[in-house]
């Protein structure tokens, strides 16, 4: 077993800037000095499909997929989608969510219910459970679009990964003119 | 410099780095997004052919013009390249040429999951398999020497882990001092009748002799000596798993997997007590192993079917003791049954409405390989078959041949205006010559969605963003000779039912173009939003008419039991109004 790899998910439905996050998240830890790979798949999981992104760090990481039991950090950005991907998490994992629920065709069309206790099952097993109102955060920081950037936030904590770095990320892969808010977005993240 | 890049990302800079004069691919996942970065490189001309076969041969003329060529595609592309491919392996190149085959092993996006490492021993060319993005650039640049220095096109393979996944990629400067290309007669050499083909085939024979005897010592195929009691041979992204899973065992990594370097095979063998191979679908390395009267393990511990995964090769040498299990063998943690969450066609996409009126129309459906194939997907639940790429226009003239004239009736093609340039186009004619009494479908929607929005020769626009000619299909099919071509409006129901039910009727050839574009389209004046629809809560009756379309921006808000009202998201809804015409109580209305 590498122990000295660090596992992070990052899960959701398409179209919610899983990617960009995760390239952010790698980036940071290039930045650090890390080896880093990050692998998750495109094509059909655009269209409104579950995402799951793998982003691993470390001295040397070989393989690109997170290994089943072995996830360390689970970065939410939905719900359902959180709950989906726990079976790659080890157990003490840490799992972080967005308090967002996007509904799937089944539920749209009124032929499924939306589980309504999720949070409560994520904790029954993960006690150190975070749940993010990402949304009203970023709506305070000044744009609601940056939700991701407060859940990456709340992710930096649990990575021994210094300040400078995530800036220098940010400045990279967010463009100029949204920087300012993504800082603040993050910070607030940070300080959950 | 470092750059994180994704596999694809670095195999674009490695051929800007190897000095590549032409680019050229059709695109599909998990390929698409090589020739997408490629355009941000000066000093390669690089374009989207109608399909992978013209790509190849955009290819071909361009290496034997005396500049070094890429092309790019996804496994099944290779199947329509394959009749260029296999006699290009006996002209030989003049610059060199890489062709890049992205496999799909779990079939993430394709409709099969054919191990392509097949076609580089079919073909009799040298295969290289990169294992993550450092090796995608690094292969790629070494691909093009190869090329020119074996007299052969290179075929690169990469997987959808190696083609997206990320790593860290060390960028160099791009070569310099390639001669000019010129116009280089040498029709022994090219023009490829029996008499010069016979004169080739033992050059290549030979050819492969001297690429297996090069991998014998190539830096790329790695002999790493640890733990003498176990080695494992393997390559790709299979090496990332077993150096994750079975870190301590001896490893012989193939750079190159075709043709296999038997003397290093022999050796690695006589220094391990007991040797297995690791490779995902077929036995391809496995086989050739054994043939070499070599005792080995390999599919008999690990699967056929599907991509492997480090809990896949944990399992498989934990199960003969070989490692430790761990908590990665638990039975899979998944609280309660969730909702799946399959992809769906986007609010507001113009086939919506077609799938819906085919599925009413009881028709017998025909279907290609798009986005549109979702309209297999309940609730439209409209198609019948999906082979491949453009199989719906000679399948629709097929089933008519066979069923009676009744049935013949029910008969639809349907395919995308990509598709149906890639390869629908010779199964039209097919239709006319023999007067099929089916028709077809042709959605067009202005650009290749499924992919993610590449332009086609019927968009009007190059991959490299200039406007061009676009391609008229109507005039096309009638120039074929059809001689009912109908253009109807996707977002009028009435109309398009009543079109679509018509031209079923007809017992010859004929053709419907739907003419909205996709939603997806950022170019300005193709895609506009229209006039946002509401449910107005007082008239909704909770009939559910409306969900039968599967509009991912129509919300079922239940109020007790089954009872319910519907309810649209501004956000998501686009402002097509099909919904609007399936509602009898008037209840969705326009936003004023």
């Amino acid at each position: 077993m590498n122990s000295t790899v660090t596992n992070i998910l990052l899960v959701g439905v398409g179209g919610q800037g899983i990617l960009l996050a995760s390239e952010i998240l790698a980036e940071t830890v290039m930045l650090a000095g890390y080896d880093v790979k990050k692998s998750e798949i495109h094509g059909m999981s655009q269209r409104g499909g579950s995402v799951v992104s793998h982003v691993r760090y470390g001295r040397e990481v070989f393989s690109p997929t997170v290994p089943e039991g072995e996830g360390d950090i689970l970065f939410g950005f939905e719900l359902m989608e959180s709950c989906r991907y726990l079976q790659l998490m080890k157990p003490g994992g840490k799992v972080i969510a967005n308090d967002l629920k996007i509904q799937p065709p089944a539920v749209l069309s009124g032929q499924m219910a939306y589980p309504d206790n999720l949070p409560e099952l994520i904790r029954s097993r993960f006690p150190d459970f975070l749940l993010v109102d990402g949304q009203q955060l970023a709506t305070q920081a000044g744009n609601p679009r940056a939700a991701n950037t407060v859940l990456l936030g709340a992710v930096s904590r649990l990575l021994d990964i210094p300040e400078e770095f995530w800036f220098k990320a940010l400045e990279r892969m967010v463009p100029a003119k949204a920087l300012e808010v993504n800082r603040k977005a993050f910070l607030m993240g940070r300080e959950l | 410099m470092k750059e994180i890049l994704s596999g694809n990302e670095a195999i674009a800079r490695g051929a800007f780095e190897a000095g590549v004069k032409v680019a050229s691919a059709y695109p599909g996942t998990p390929s698409t997004e090589i020739l997408e970065n490629i355009v941000a490189y000066p000093g390669i001309d690089a374009s989207w052919a109608p399909n992978e076969k013209v790509a190849l041969e955009v290819g071909i003329g361009a290496s034997f013009g005396g500049g070094r060529a890429l092309v790019t595609m996804k496994h099944v592309g290779v199947n329509v390249a394959a009749d260029p491919l296999f006699t290009l392996s006996y002209t030989g190149v003049n610059g060199g040429l890489v062709l890049v085959t992205a496999d799909d092993p779990e079939m993430h996006s394709s409709q099969n999951e054919q191990d392509n490492r097949n076609y580089a021993k079919f073909a009799k060319v040298p295969m290289l398999e990169p294992a993550d993005s450092r090796e995608c650039k690094e292969f790629t640049r070494l691909a093009f020497e190869l090329s020119e220095r074996f007299d052969t096109p290179v075929m690169l393979r990469t997987t959808t882990r190696s083609s997206h996944g990320k790593s860290i990629v060390e960028l160099s400067e791009p070569v310099t001092g390639l001669p000019e290309p010129k116009l280089v007669r040498n029709a022994a050499k090219l023009v490829m009748l029996p008499g010069n083909a016979r004169v080739r085939h033992p050059f290549i024979e030979e050819r492969t002799r001297r690429l297996a005897e090069y991998g014998d010592s190539a830096v790329i195929n790695r002999l790493e000596l640890r733990d003498p009691t176990v080695g494992v041979i393997t390559s790709g992204v299979p090496y990332q798993y077993v150096r994750e899973v079975l870190p301590n065992v001896s490893t012989l990594k193939l750079g190159m997997v075709h043709p296999l370097p038997a003397t290093l095979i022999r050796e690695f063998a006589a220094k391990v007590e007991r040797l297995f191979v690791v490779e995902e679908l077929d036995p391809f390395i496995e086989e050739q192993v054994k043939a070499m009267g070599l005792t080995v393990v390999g599919k008999e511990i690990l699967p056929l079917c599907g991509e492997l995964s480090p809990a896949i090769v944990r399992r498989a040498f934990a199960g003969i003791g070989i490692v430790g299990a761990t908590h990665a063998l638990l039975p899979p943690f998944i609280p309660i049954d969730l909702p799946g969450r399959p992809p769906n066609m986007c609010p507001g996409c113009p086939h919506r409405g077609v799938f819906f009126t085919l599925n009413q129309l009881k028709a017998y459906v025909t279907g290609d390989i798009g986005c549109y194939t979702l309209g297999f997907m309940p609730p439209l639940s409209a198609m019948d078959t999906c082979i491949c790429m453009g199989a719906s226009v000679g399948m629709a003239a097929g089933v008519a041949k066979v069923v009676s004239a009744e049935e013949q009736q029910k008969i639809v093609g349907v395919i995308g205006d990509s598709t149906f340039l890639h390869t629908g186009i010779n199964g039209l004619m097919e239709m006319v010559y023999n007067q099929s009494p089916a028709t077809l479908i042709i959605l067009d929607n202005r650009i290749t969605a499924m992919t993610g929005r590449q332009d086609n020769p019927a968009s009007g626009f190059t991959l490299m963003d200039a406007p061009t000619h676009r391609i008229d299909l109507a005039l096309l099919c009638s120039a074929l000779g059809v001689k009912h071509v109908r253009t109807i409006d996707p977002f009028d129901l009435a109309e398009t039912k009543s079109v679509i039910s018509e031209e079923m009727n007809r017992p010859e050839p004929s053709v419907i173009i739907t003419d909205k574009p996709c939603v997806l389209v950022k170019r300005e004046g193709v895609f506009e939003k229209g006039v946002l629809l509401e449910v107005c809560e007082e008239s909704c009756v909770g009939c559910r008419a409306c969900l039968k379309i599967g509009c991912p921006a129509i919300e079922w808000l239940p109020t007790d039991g089954k009872k319910g009202k519907s309810h649209i998201d501004p956000l998501l809804c686009s402002g097509c109004a099909v919904c609007h015409q399936l509602c009898k109580f008037d209840a969705i209305g326009r936003v004023i």
